[in-house]
């Protein structure tokens, strides 16, 4: 059973429509079939109408549909082979974090990110995709392995943010995400990181510093959520909701779009209309070009080289003017 | 007769601010204190030890000697990236911060003398807009790095800050990129950074250079944390230990190195840089 998010109920019906025409005709029904190919090309420009006038709100439950694919889900359709690590050797293995090494194209990646679970069992086993220190700490150790090998790393960004509990800060969450800034900065060796779904803060930001930051067209990155912002903004004025949120996630210019248009990210990765959940293979491919266009790029970099572009790259971030010519 | 204690909740995060006036009450013990007295104590209440929550002006006055001030990048603000408004457009609320507090924006950086020692200093004040860190923060904290490199002194930043600001969007998020960074660097000229965390530090100043130090000191009390209790709270439906996130917890969990009073505290980042500054062991 596919799930479909408010803004999308009228497709279902006609996706019902869909299957069930399929389901009698069979392909022997000549008469169905030409319903059947009508009501599909109607679907297909209802989905393109629906999806090319959503708000970045309505973009923001595309980025957590349920269905979507996410980072083992990629890894599956980019690689022929992947060998899966785990643990940060201090203190455990988070489960929010996968990491390991395999082949695209021919090439190994060492391949790191944010894993969310599929059903509530696996949910809450990979903790909604919200590290704690060990799985930022994991990452670490992997993409120093990466230096050692000399391989590229490939991160894919799908979390609402790391962990808020206990046991995180005890372990020095702030520490661990702050490690990973710095030393992702210094990295001898290519960071290509594509943000698949929810970029959501520091949690996101901990696994993204990079030489080329991508964004799949229905995902978004953010400082803080929709549903924060709007709590921080207007919540004294009584309770927040969904047009609080609609103006939160249209303020805070979280979509690929407009982080494309702010300079903020290198590039946006076409999803198929309706979003990568409908057509994931599609969604890998357009992505794999990408990914092999930026490595070729950078792998001919000397690594002082790298290193430095990557610093100017974060260098230049920031919105400023001197006071006197200030707007 | 009651059969069970009242249950204590955790005092929220006390914004203590010392009102005008002659007598203050500390937001801690709740004493009635005199106001002067309170002042002369470096803005700690005699009576339990609480550290004022104090401005970036007061604290350089207690951390460097007197008239070695040279402040840097005073000019620079934001250009409100993303036109955010709320109830008032952002450009608006950093005027009004501007004027309050007198800084052009949550940090004030420069060059200075610590007991003679010449070092770059930066320190964020909580006042202008919970002392966040968009754009002008962060470039600020980045040069003041890259001035420590380039003019071979130490790197001394005090942190107070509720997180990254909310009105830049992605640009505040980067600068936490962007001056871990510049940390980086720093560590790689082996220029010495002591960090030195006040209450509070939170969110995206905490996750990036605040925990960078290669020392790093808090004052006693302070809150200092990546998610704030409410946060946690919130999500594990918990009422939290009174110690907890406080500068004494994150001692015991190894996360930082010392907890000095403000009394104490020149003193010490005195006697660091002396020790390490000396001339290094030559082959």
């Amino acid at each position: 059973m596919k799930y479909y998010l408010d803004f999308e109920k009228p497709l279902q019906e006609i996706d019902l429509r869909i299957e069930e025409l399929r389901r009698l005709s069979n392909g022997k029904n000549s008469a169905l079939d030409t319903e059947l190919s009508s009501l599909q090309s109607r679907a297909e420009k209802l989905l393109q109408e629906i999806f090319s006038n959503i708000t970045p709100w309505q973009r923001t439950l595309v980025a957590r549909h349920p269905d979507r694919p996410y980072t083992l889900d990629y890894i599956g359709m980019l690689t022929d082979d992947f060998v899966e690590l785990h643990g940060d050797r201090h203190f455990g293995d988070d489960r929010a974090v996968v990491g390991g090494f395999g082949s695209i194209d021919g090439r190994t990646f060492f391949i790191i990110g944010h894993q969310k679970g599929r059903g509530t069992r696996e949910r809450i086993e990979r903790n909604f995709g919200q590290p704690h220190p060990e799985g930022y700490r994991k990452a670490l150790r992997l993409m120093k392995m990466a230096e050692q090998f000399r391989k590229p790393v490939l991160t894919f960004i799908d979390t609402p943010g790391a962990y808020p509990g206990i046991g995180a800060e005890e372990r020095g969450q702030s520490e661990a995400i702050a490690r990973n800034l710095m030393e992702m900065s210094l990295l001898r060796t290519p960071i290509i990181s594509v943000v698949i779904g929810e970029g959501g803060s520091g949690g996101a930001l901990g696994l993204s510093v990079s030489d080329r930051l991508y964004m799949l067209e229905n995902a978004i990155y953010s400082v803080i959520s929709p549903e924060g912002c709007a709590a921080i903004l207007w919540k004294k004025d009584g309770e927040v909701g969904q047009d609080e949120y609609t103006r939160a996630a249209e303020a805070l210019k979280l979509t690929a779009r407009d982080l494309l248009g702010l300079g903020i990210i290198d590039g946006m990765i076409p999803e198929p209309p309706g979003g990568a959940h409908r057509a994931p293979e599609e969604t890998a491919e357009n992505m794999k070009r990408e990914i092999l266009k930026a490595v070729d790029e950078l792998s001919g970099l000397p690594p002082e080289r790298l290193v430095e572009s990557r610093y100017q790259k974060l260098r230049r971030i920031g919105a400023l003017s001197s006071q006197g010519e200030s707007p | 007769m009651a059969w069970f204690k009242k249950v204590r909740i955790r005092k929220e995060d006390k914004r203590v601010k010392i009102p005008e006036g002659l007598w203050v009450k500390c937001g801690n013990c709740k004493e009635i204190v005199y106001r002067k007295e309170v002042l002369r104590n470096l803005q700690v209440c005699p009576k339990c030890n609480y550290h004022f929550r104090i401005s970036a002006r007061e604290r350089l006055r207690l951390l460097v000697d007197q008239n070695t001030f040279q402040e840097l990048d005073a000019d620079l603000v934001s250009s409100d990236p993303l036109r955010f408004r709320d109830s008032l457009p952002y450009l608006d609320r950093l005027k009004k911060s501007r004027e309050s507090s007198g800084l052009s924006d949550a940090v004030l950086t420069g060059e200075a003398k610590i007991k003679g020692i010449g070092v770059i200093i930066g320190i964020l004040d909580f006042s202008f807009m919970g002392g966040s860190m968009g754009s002008v923060v962060g470039e600020k904290v980045t040069r003041a790095a890259e001035t420590a490199i380039a003019r071979r002194y130490p790197l001394v930043i005090v942190s107070a800050s509720g997180g990254a600001r909310m009105q830049e969007g992605m640009f505040s998020l980067m600068q936490m990129a962007k001056t871990s960074a510049a940390v980086g660097r720093l560590k790689q000229e082996g220029i010495p950074y002591i960090s030195i965390l006040s209450d509070p530090t939170f969110g995206g100043v905490s996750a990036s250079f605040a925990m960078l130090g290669d020392i790093i000191i808090a004052e006693p009390r302070s809150l200092i944390g990546f998610a704030g209790p409410r946060v946690i709270e919130q999500t594990i439906k918990q009422q939290l230990p009174d110690d907890f996130q406080r500068a004494e917890f994150l001692l015991e969990h190894g996360l930082i190195d010392m907890v000095v009073d403000r009394k104490h505290l020149k003193e010490t980042v005195a006697r660091i840089l002396r020790l390490l500054l000396t001339e290094p062991y030559r082959e």
